[in-house]
């Protein structure tokens, strides 16, 4: 049913629609919501779940590791400093090989504190071994929580998945959300069976120390994993299609790449607002598009390979940064093309809307136009030199 | 692709440890042994074992060289003795 629903509404309601048997959370902007809104369900008797309420974000993450640990489908959720306390147990979730779902609002990390939206947070954690997922809008957020869990819990993955969608401009916004039902919820996402799982009756060991002899396999099998969810990201999202009616690569989405000449490459909520760009420039003749990214892990090497080999020009947008480094999705994208004879001429990177400013269609249609140039490097936008006249010597 | 996951109970003696020994092993002398048992209680592999008087011994494919058994030994009968020329 179609219903208009904020961001944080429409994604407690599907993971309630999904029945997990424990959530557990600290709240934390602009993730509280989402929360809140799974409390109440609980507390009203909507959904028959354990609710844990914890001390912070550490314990957070160990509920639902222990939680799924047992045999149980779990949910939590969190947002910047709280992914970042929860980072240790993320990955002995990830090695544990427990498909835990956590929904990420993604926002800016301290200092200086800021509560608004990027990808800091989110792309900081990629090497956790999570799969993460990253929504457009309202409605894709709401669908990837149901793929993560038909993902992460398939017995050849067994793997967590982070659904990341963009805090305050997803979360806190208002959208017409198709809300799938109960019945076609069950059809597509049948209760979790654990392969293996903590019984007093059958004992075993999960995470165990093991030595020089045993470590690099697990790690190597971690690894080989996500190649295998890149084969199952788009099988799944084709069932989805015959069960919801909407359609979803999973991997990568295209937007006016066939014949384009300038490709801009992005993740999330930012997709939106550079195809509002895209339709505006193309009624003008520009030959321009969009490659969107949605799984960032397990990294889409071929299908961004081949949506951009014959694009002449592409830049990447990050609303991260690897201090020190090339910005971190930029360097990714340029990776794929490393040593291959079809590539774009030139691939740049830029950085645009960190710690909530906003992305206009403005600054869409610059970097647009600073591609006629030569490639640039880590170029931000919208930046206000002003500020930048400190002196504290 | 699954590696190395979950340990079922025993696992540990499917590890041998011995190859951690890196000075010296328990010799049972075998002489003024009085079965106090004391040497298997204090062994952390409890890999010791003997059933009476001067019985005792060590199972060199778990023990660590750690030396406990020696210590204890209120008869002086166990001694840690280089590994080379053991």
């Amino acid at each position: 049913m179609k219903e208009l629903l904020e961001g944080s509404m429409a994604v407690a309601e599907i993971v309630k629609l999904c029945k997990p048997g424990v959530i557990s959370a600290y709240p934390i902007t602009p993730q509280t919501h989402i929360v809140e809104e799974l409390a109440q369900i609980v507390a009203d008797g909507h959904l028959n779940a354990q609710f844990v309420n914890v001390e912070s974000e550490h314990s957070a993450a160990s509920v639902v590791l222990g939680a799924v640990a047992t045999g149980v489908r779990a949910y939590t959720a969190t947002s910047s400093q709280g992914l970042f306390y929860m980072a240790e147990v993320l990955y002995n979730i990830a090695g544990m090989r427990l498909p835990v779902i956590m929904t990420t609002a993604a926002r800016a990390i301290s200092a200086p504190i800021n509560i608004w939206n990027d990808h800091q947070d989110v792309v900081s954690l990629r090497d956790a071994g999570w799969i993460q997922l990253h929504a457009e809008d309202i409605q894709e957020a709401v669908d990837l929580h149901l793929i993560a869990y038909r993902l992460g819990e398939d017995k050849s993955i067994m793997l967590p998945v982070m659904v990341c969608m963009d805090g305050f401009i997803l979360t806190h916004g208002m959208e017409t959300v198709d809300m799938p039902t109960q019945e076609q919820v069950d059809k597509f996402l049948p209760p979790y069976k654990a392969p293996y799982k903590l019984d007093v009756e059958n004992p075993l060991t999960l995470g165990p120390l093991v030595d020089p002899e045993y470590y690099m396999e697990a790690r190597y099998a971690l690894n080989e994993t996500h190649k295998e969810a890149l084969a199952l990201i788009p099988k799944l999202t084709a069932e989805f299609a015959k069960v919801f009616g909407r359609t979803y690569n999973g991997l990568v989405e295209g937007y006016q790449l066939k014949d384009a000449e300038k490709v801009i490459v992005a993740m999330g909520s930012v997709c939106g607002t550079i195809k509002e760009v895209i339709d505006e420039l193309r009624a003008k003749g520009k030959k321009v598009g969009l490659l969107k990214i949605t799984s960032l892990r397990p990294f889409p090497v071929n299908a961004i390979y081949d949506a951009l080999k014959s694009s002449p020009k592409v830049a990447v947008i990050d609303r991260a940064l690897s201090l020190g480094s090339f910005a971190p999705l930029s360097a990714e994208v340029k990776a794929v093309f490393f040593g291959k004879t079809k590539k774009p001429q030139n691939i740049s990177s830029f950085v645009v809307g960190m710690g909530g400013r906003d992305i206009t269609k403005d600054s869409i249609k610059e970097i647009f136009r600073l591609m006629n140039g030569k490639d640039k490097q880590t170029e931000f936008i919208d930046l206000k030199p002003e500020l930048l006249k400190e002196n504290y010597e | 692709m699954f590696g190395p996951l979950i340990c079922k109970p025993g696992s540990s003696k499917n590890n041998k440890t011995g190859p951690w020994r890196t000075e010296s092993r328990p010799k049972f002398l075998k002489t003024n042994c009085i079965a106090c048992n004391m040497c298997v209680v204090v062994c952390p592999e409890a890999c010791i074992s003997g059933q009476g008087k001067n019985t005792y011994d060590v199972d060199l494919n778990y023990c660590k060289g750690c030396g406990n058994c020696a210590a204890i030994c209120p008869k002086k009968d166990i001694e840690m003795v280089k590994e080379e020329g053991a």
